[in-house]
């Protein structure tokens, strides 16, 4: 790490010192540039690209598509959260357009209260399966005869 | 009885499962109808200086059609717009979707030019505005300036009795 | 020629099904010998005709035959050889007969190392084998022919999809094949137990190892989807909760049920009823994945061509399986004794808690699955269900049950002592707990969900030891003694217990710690991500055999020290013009270091924009499944299911020499 900063700060400083453009010599590295202007913005946008759906693929986020449309949307996403839309802002752009069906999570209404309520009520008509069935079958703790579990361990031996 | 229970779960799915046959999954519906159509003002094909937008079209019901130079489905229902262009039945506007080699007027001019202004989303944000997902949609506006009916896919003489002749009687036009 | 014979190979073999499925079951229900012995040399034969069909495609495919329709719509000249072989089931006509295949070698196993069963069990079980064979071979034949012709001939191929142009591809789906078309088996034990209404302790001993074995076929199959996504997509992702991923991992979730529901069915007589509704359920959800990913009910990014003629012949098949076979179970159902007693915190207890909450797992995954298409079809208008429902949803209803994971193999049957289970568990659960809390913190912060995961998987390791502890406690001779005559059954049950840990493990890892850039590399720059430094080298132009490539040159290094060249490249397929990234991979057990080609910058100084992932423990996960699966072969090979296949071959011979 430090030979690279050396050799950067080497770079950097040579057409300082030089009349003619310098050639970059082979181990002065540069830093690499994030493709988003914004890294706080675009992991933002990330973020919430990637619970929407991206409307002319099969079944992709938008986060991930390369599509036209999706790169369209992602750019129009950027734009309103420089703008300071909160995310909240941004999703209702999108449904305003798309409808619902722009959104990977299912929002909470009535249309969808079985949807997100469901895995709660399957656990609980288990539990209740679970619990019925228990009361048939419970058996009352037997107390141990001694004599048949003497015979027990003997039949194991001679299994062996 | 619960021992029935998972037929009859089992024959109501199958009831789903046959209505999603004749169902596709991939059509985007639309949540604009019986609202007003986003506003927008965009420079014309061919004439920056002169410009659309849906208020010009006010008192009128008129077709808002979604078309791009590069896009074959377009190209298919092209013939029958030209019918209806030449017919007078609905004054038809053409909005030039993403067409970002500006192809549009080259193409109108070979084919024919079935449209009363053909209005250039270059960068598609009024696409966007609309909830354009692809090429060709047509949207059916009325003389309030209201949506009332959108179609995705090429229009042809089947899809024109079927979906668009009613909703049309229906607001007068 | 060649593509003919194959179509006649498919008539015969219908032909042979539908004498499979009738006359056995015909003569079981008479109790007519002649007619139950027909099934074995039927279900072979079946397979031989079914194998000449798919060899005839495979042949078709490797000599490039283009005046069969589907080597011309799936298949290119100048793919490499063993993607022209795979081509065979690369599309939906070739995958279909691909299922018959794999349904005709099951048919054909269950004929062959069934000589300890009954006849008339034998007999139906082949019999329902028989009739599901004759439903597919049916629709292949009607609907989706994979001999048709294309005249004139093409002269070349449409290619085969790119991404499909992958080592995953060779084996992903004959695995996932033989997994769920494997719960045919069971599907058909069951039907066979209530045709016949006897459902006895005999009957889930002979079909437990037939359907652990299905299991641990599927728990492969199911990986190798997985991991096959991760490297090829470019993403990073490896499950996406997609209707065809969710199609396989449902049948998975009922199958790791209904092995647990075997065990005490087997062991304890006990639920009869639940373990012969969870084996028509597997199965009916395998059919039910078929229908979904070819009918185009559902948008998926897997689905193949579809094509609602299609769907609604696959629908119409499923209605009288599933159906029937539900017909038979609401009927038949009372007549199944029920076992014996078990008191409330005993093994068959916690069996049972563990099931609810792998149907109600189950339930929301199919509930989450189909809920677009209810709405749709109920004009509810249109919504989307994606990872995030399914994410939020399926971790909290499976924790439980991986906690239970935990105490059920240390209890006992019956009537299981909970002061017992507490003292020997209580170190574990004091350990997990720590483990939890604290690891998280050297990993880089506090967050709740790695926490749960890392305290179920410690806990479940943890748990597997103090069973082997105490197995080993109780025993003679050495320990060397006592470990090898642990059966194998309770080394299957801890190995696929450690894998399914293993595999929390990594994906509690991953999912919280993984981390990527994104970045625009000039040649001779870096970037740094997690402690490693990336020097972009360029590219180079290649020539694949029916590709065009841009090969990235990535050094990786690691304070100073070099760790890896990495060649991410970028391809452009010949015959159908489709750019595909193809990442690069440095593994290792701690993680992985993945690297993606992305665009190449329009100026001429050969920047590219690429990017890094790392991704810690993403290993364990593959490791966990192959863990899982070992397991399942383990406990399916336990003596005691080779001793019944001797003790009934030595009656015979007994037979045979008085005779």
């Amino acid at each position: 790490m430090k030979h690279v900063l050396l050799a950067l700060l080497l770079a950097v400083s040579l057409p300082l010192l030089a009349n003619e453009p310098a050639s970059v010599p082979v181990d002065a590295l540069k830093l690499a540039k994030p493709i988003a202007d914004d890294p706080v913005i675009e992991q933002r946008m990330v973020n919430l690209a990637e619970d929407l759906r991206c409307l002319v693929c099969q079944n992709e986020s938008l986060a991930g598509s390369h599509a036209e449309l999706a790169e369209d949307l992602r750019r129009e996403i950027r734009g309103q959260m420089k703008a300071g839309k909160s995310d909240k802002e941004v999703i209702e752009y999108l449904t305003t357009r798309y409808g619902d069906f722009v959104l990977y999570r299912p929002p909470f209404k009535p249309v969808t209260w079985l949807l997100w309520l469901g895995p709660v009520l399957f656990l609980g008509i288990g539990g209740g399966a679970w619990y019925l069935t228990l009361r048939r079958r419970a058996m009352p703790v037997a107390p141990v005869d001694e004599k048949k579990l003497a015979a027990a361990a003997q039949l194991l031996e001679e299994d062996k | 009885m619960k021992r029935w229970l998972p037929l009859v779960i089992f024959i109501v799915l199958v009831g789903f499962f046959t209505r999603g046959l004749f169902l596709n999954p991939h059509e985007v519906p639309s949540p604009f109808i019986g609202r007003t159509a986003p506003a927008f003002t965009l420079p014309l094909v061919g004439n920056a200086n002169a410009s659309f937008s849906p208020a010009d079209m006010k008192g009128k019901v008129w077709m808002l059609n979604v078309w791009a130079p590069w896009c074959g489905a377009c190209r298919q229902e092209h013939g029958f717009l030209m019918q209806l262009s030449q017919s007078r039945t609905i004054p038809i506007v053409g909005l030039n979707w993403e067409d970002k080699d500006r192809e549009a007027a080259q193409l109108l001019a070979q084919t024919g030019n079935p449209y009363v202004a053909v209005p250039e989303d270059i960068d598609g944000r009024v696409g966007i505005d609309y909830g354009v997902t692809g090429t060709p949609e047509t949207y059916i506006i009325d003389k309030a300036g209201i949506v009332r009916l959108k179609h995705i896919g090429p229009i042809d003489s089947d899809v024109w009795k079927s979906k668009f002749e009613p909703k049309l009687k229906e607001l007068g036009a | 020629m060649i593509p003919e014979l194959g179509h006649f190979a498919l008539i015969v073999a219908l032909l042979l099904a539908l004498t499979q499925a009738i006359l056995p079951l015909y003569g079981a229900q008479r109790g007519n010998l002649t007619l139950m012995a027909v099934a074995r040399p039927a279900a072979q034969g079946q397979f031989v005709f079914v194998a000449l069909a798919f060899g005839c495609l495979a042949y078709s495919f490797l000599t490039n035959d283009f005046s069969v329709l589907n080597v011309a719509k799936n298949s290119f000249s100048q793919l490499p050889e063993v993607y022209r072989f795979t081509a065979t089931w690369g599309s939906h006509e070739g995958s279909m007969l691909l299922w018959v295949l794999i349904l005709g070698f099951w048919s054909t196993a269950v004929s062959v190392f069934s000589r300890h069963l009954p006849e008339d069990m034998v007999a139906r079980v082949i019999g329902v084998m028989g009739l599901i064979s004759v439903g597919f071979l049916a629709f292949l034949l009607t609907t989706s022919n994979p001999f048709e012709r294309l005249l004139p001939a093409a002269v070349d191929g449409n290619d085969m999809n790119p991404l499909l142009q992958d080592w995953g591809m060779i084996i992903h789906p004959p695995m996932l094949y033989m997994g769920y078309v494997g719960f045919a088996v069971a599907f058909a034990f069951a039907i066979a137990a209530l045709l016949s209404g006897k459902m006895d302790v005999a009957w889930a001993r002979w079909s437990r190892p037939w359907t652990t074995v299905a299991w641990a076929f599927l728990t492969l199959g199911i990986m190798l989807g997985a991991w096959w996504a991760y490297r090829e997509l470019g993403w990073g992702g490896w499950w996406f909760w997609d209707p065809t991923e969710n199609a396989s991992f449902m049948p998975w979730l009922a199958g790791t049920a209904l092995i647990h529901s075997l065990a005490v069915t087997e062991k304890r007589g006990a639920f009869k009823a639940w373990t012969v509704l969870l084996a028509l359920i597997a199965f009916s959800l395998s059919l039910l994945g078929t229908f979904l990913v070819r009918s185009g009910v559902l948008s998926s990014v897997h689905a193949f061509a579809t094509d609602p003629a299609r769907g609604a012949f696959i629908l119409g098949f499923l209605a009288v399986i599933i159906g029937g076979s539900l017909v038979l179970y609401a009927w038949r159902a009372p007549k199944m004794i029920t076992g014996s007693g078990f008191t409330w915190f005993s093994r068959e207890s916690l069996l049972l808690a563990n099931n609810v909450i792998l149907v109600a797992a189950l339930g929301s995954v199919l509930l989450g699955t189909l809920y677009p298409l209810l709405m749709d079809a109920m004009g509810l208008g249109k919504i989307s269900v994606g990872p995030p429902y399914f994410n939020s949803v399926f971790v909290p209803v499976m924790a439980p049950a991986l906690f239970l994971m935990g105490i059920g193999p240390l209890a006992r049957w019956k009537e299981a002592s909970l002061p017992d289970v507490v003292t020997r568990l209580k170190w574990a659960l004091g350990v997990a707990l720590a483990v939890g809390l604290l690891l998280p913190l050297t990993l880089g912060g506090f967050k709740p969900w790695a926490s749960l995961g890392f305290f179920l998987a410690a806990w479940i390791a943890l748990s597997v030891l103090a069973g082997l502890v105490d197995r080993l406690k109780h025993g003679q001779g050495s320990l060397m003694n006592k470990l090898s005559t642990l059966p194998r059954g309770f080394w299957g049950m801890q190995l696929a217990h450690f894998g399914m840990a293993v595999g929390v493990a990594g994906i509690a890892v991953v999912a919280n710690f993984q981390t990527e850039r994104d970045v625009r590399m000039d040649v001779n720059s870096y970037a740094e991500l997690a402690g490693y430094t990336f020097t972009f080298r360029g590219t180079t132009e290649h020539e694949g055999p029916n590709y065009r490539a841009s090969r990235g040159t990535l050094e990786v290094s690691q304070n100073g020290k070099q760790v890896a060249t990495l060649h991410p490249e970028k391809r452009t397929y010949n015959a159908s013009g489709m750019a595909m990234t193809e990442a690069d991979i440095h593994p290792n057990i701690y993680r992985d270091i993945y690297v993606a080609m992305g665009e190449r910058l329009n100026d001429q100084s050969g920047a590219w924009t690429v990017r890094l992932f790392y991704k810690p423990f993403i290993n364990w996960l593959w490791f966990g499944a192959v863990f899982m699966m070992v397991g399942g072969f383990l406990a399916a090979s336990d003596k005691r299911y080779r001793i019944a296949l001797r003790r009934s071959e030595a009656p015979k011979n007994i037979a045979l020499q008085g005779a």
